[in-house]
């Protein structure tokens, strides 16, 4: 593990150089919002923020996406793949939750015989640059999922803020080769990673809201009958906005645009998600929905992958129309009692 | 790394219309690509996503029996936007298959035993799959009796007449075919298909049955198959969810923990029982 600073001020130089050989992809201010977008010599990557207001998925899962394109004529057809993408990325400014749910990602899409080849070849060519919370939110809650507001799961690189400039960690080899070319970065002192760890240690004593998971996978287990679902469903619109800025959530539907195949986000939450062509829905309502949800989340996903679908990176909290908080969720299945 | 969402292009070589409502047809198809039929080797209870280009994908059971070599058969009813465009389409007209998917039922645990097949409606598709193979020459000596129970509403519904028949002449096939309801100018047996299994009453000894229909067939057909006495593990049913990738990956077709998709469509009774009702 290797050690570096850089001054504040030098951070764009640092971005111009990564930009010749890759395309820089990080966050960026928009009035109120900050989503992450390929930074070019018009704009400026802005490393004080919160979280974007969508998750880094989009950028190897994008909302829509051309799966190939087709010519059709009288009696015959032609399909004309999307060509390979070969250029190199670097994701500047990735947030600790959101780096561990491309992690998650990885394992989900990766998986089975039939692997998404669209996600995969996107993330081999990716270089992921994260970011260290200082002040995480009242919404986060990270560590109650084996994260850490300085975790560097899936991350290649960790930037930290402290104060007037960045201390830089590499975590892999691919990090460190890419600094490598950048002779200027000065050897991080003594000090700098003294203060780092006490950011650090702060920032994980900041993040108070907690919740315990350790018997909830099993509780639903026995929960998928319970009158609950019944309660907690009874204020969501259906909206799915907890599903699309998830940064775990990769449901997708797949349809025909002009000569296009397409995939674009879809969620559970919708009445026609399930849909069957007889007409026969299996989810009807908002309970079946709801449960779906959160069985994914914490019970289906940890059989098949012993892990939670979910970072607690507090999105689905914050952008809920109507407070529908998924910790209290959790914390009424934790408190249940089930024989 | 392969491209699982590339469908391999295939011609409409025929289509046969098998119901009197017209909205239940056979196709079959040729592979453009000849080594592309080669590679797709499917067994007997799997399915392809099945492309309409302009229209869209959709999942279908494969109908015809791997001993097939030169085509693959699917038969549709028509029901959406992707199933009218293929009604729509003429022979000749070239779309995408990708596949086969799914598990598909369990062939190896079949052999040397007696097979029951039990099917209502036009979700008998795989099942016809299903006995072609055992019948076929090559095959037929490594089963026991084969017993088929195939119920439609009326004889106008019953598709593959032209199979039934052939079926018929033989003498290594209990062959049961059944309507709901008597019509004149039909013979043979009326009643639904639990009532009609129950009067056959095909032994369980050394047996596997295989049932797939309507949702309603499956629900008083269960309690038959248990009244003589098959045990939750030897009884095999084929689920229909609605699928859009048909790997494993747009999340659409789980039942807990499990994708239809890719770890079913093909589960044992006893597997279903411990399955949560989400279907
Ligand atoms: C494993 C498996 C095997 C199958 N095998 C066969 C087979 O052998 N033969 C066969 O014919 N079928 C089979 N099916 C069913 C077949 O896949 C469906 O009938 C097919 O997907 C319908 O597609 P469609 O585009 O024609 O219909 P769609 O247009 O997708 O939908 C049909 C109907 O569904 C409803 N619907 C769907 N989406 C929406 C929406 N967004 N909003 C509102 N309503 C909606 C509507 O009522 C609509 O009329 C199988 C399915 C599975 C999963
Ligand atoms: S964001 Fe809130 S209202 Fe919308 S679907 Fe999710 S839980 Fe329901
Ligand atoms: S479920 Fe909510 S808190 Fe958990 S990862 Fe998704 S958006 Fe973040
Ligand atoms: S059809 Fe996509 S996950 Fe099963």
């Amino acid at each position: 593990m290797k050690w570096k600073t850089i001054e504040k001020r030098n951070f764009s130089a640092l971005v111009e150089e990564l930009a010749k050989e890759n395309e820089v992809i990080g966050p960026l201010k928009e009035k109120n919002t900050v989503t992450s977008v390929r930074i070019t010599s018009e704009n400026e990557v802005c490393l004080d923020f919160w979280n974007t207001k969508k998750p880094p998925k989009e950028v190897f899962f994008p909302q829509t996406e051309t799966l190939f394109t087709y010519r059709t004529s009288k009696n015959d057809a032609e399909i004309i793949e999307s060509p390979a993408i070969r250029k190199k990325m670097v994701l500047v400014g990735v947030r600790p939750c959101d780096s561990r749910s491309l992690v998650l990602l990885d394992k989900f899409l990766s998986s089975g015989e039939h692997k998404d080849v669209y996600y995969l070849e996107k993330r081999k060519n990716a270089t992921i640059v994260g970011l260290a919370c200082n002040h995480p939110l009242s919404t986060c809650f990270c560590t109650s999922l084996g994260g850490s507001p300085s975790g560097k799961e899936g991350m290649d690189l960790l930037l930290q803020d402290i104060n007037d400039k960045y201390l830089i960690q590499t975590v892999t080899e691919k990090g460190e080769k890419l600094l490598e070319k950048i002779s200027w970065l000065k050897d991080a002192k003594k000090a700098d990673i003294e203060k780092g760890k006490k950011l650090s240690s702060d920032a994980e004593a900041a993040v108070r809201s907690k919740v315990s998971l350790s018997d909830v996978s099993e509780k639903l287990d026995k929960m998928f009958d319970d009158p609950f679902w019944d309660q907690i469903c009874q204020k969501c619109l259906g909206c799915g906005v907890c599903t699309f800025l998830c940064p775990t959530c990769c449901c997708f539907d797949v349809l025909e645009e002009g000569e296009e195949r397409v995939r674009i986000w879809d969620s559970c939450q919708f009445l026609c998600f399930a849909l069957q062509g007889s007409g026969h829905n299996p989810r009807p309502s908002g309970k079946e929905r709801m449960r779906q949800r959160i069985m994914h989340k914490f019970n289906y996903f940890v059989k098949n992958y012993g892990k939670s679908f979910c970072v607690g990176c507090g999105r689905c909290v914050q952008e809920c129309p109507v407070n529908l908080d998924i910790r209290d969720v959790v914390k009424t299945i934790s408190a249940r009692k089930v024989e | 790394m392969n491209n699982p969402y590339i469908p391999n292009l295939v011609v409409i070589r025929k289509i046969t219309t098998e119901n009197e409502a017209r909205d239940i047809k056979t196709f079959e198809l040729v592979f453009k690509d000849p080594k592309a039929m080669r590679s797709f080797g499917y067994r007997c209870g799997q399915f392809a996503e099945i492309s309409v280009f302009g229209a869209g994908e959709c999942p279908i059971g494969i109908a015809s029996s791997p001993m097939e070599e030169d085509s693959i058969q699917f038969t549709v009813k028509r029901v959406g936007v992707v199933t009218t465009a293929l009604h729509n389409s003429v022979e000749g007209t070239v779309i995408g298959v990708r596949g086969p998917y799914g598990n598909g039922f369990p062939m190896e645990k079949m052999e040397g035993r007696n097979v029951v097949i039990v099917g209502g409606g036009f979700a008998f598709t795989t099942l016809r799959s299903l006995t072609n193979f055992i019948l076929h020459e090559a095959n037929r000596d490594r089963f026991k009796e084969i017993t088929v129970i195939y119920g439609a509403r009326d004889p106008g519904e019953l598709i593959y007449k032209y199979d039934i028949e052939a079926w018929g002449k033989r003498k290594d096939i209990n062959l049961n075919v059944t309507i709901d309801r008597a019509v004149t100018g039909w013979s043979g047996l009326v009643g639904f298909v639990p009532a009609v299994l129950k009067e056959v009453a095909p032994s369980s000894e050394n047996a596997i049955a295989i049932v797939c229909g309507p949702p309603i067939m499956i629900k008083f057909t269960m309690p038959v198959i248990d009244e003589l006495g098959f045990s939750p593990e030897e009884v095999y049913l084929s689920l229909e969810m609605r699928m859009k990738c048909g790997i494993g990956k747009c999340g659409r077709c789980n039942i807990g923990n499990k994708f239809v998709c890719k770890d079913g469509p093909v589960f044992t009774f006893e597997e279903l029982k411990m399955m949560p009702r989400e279907y």
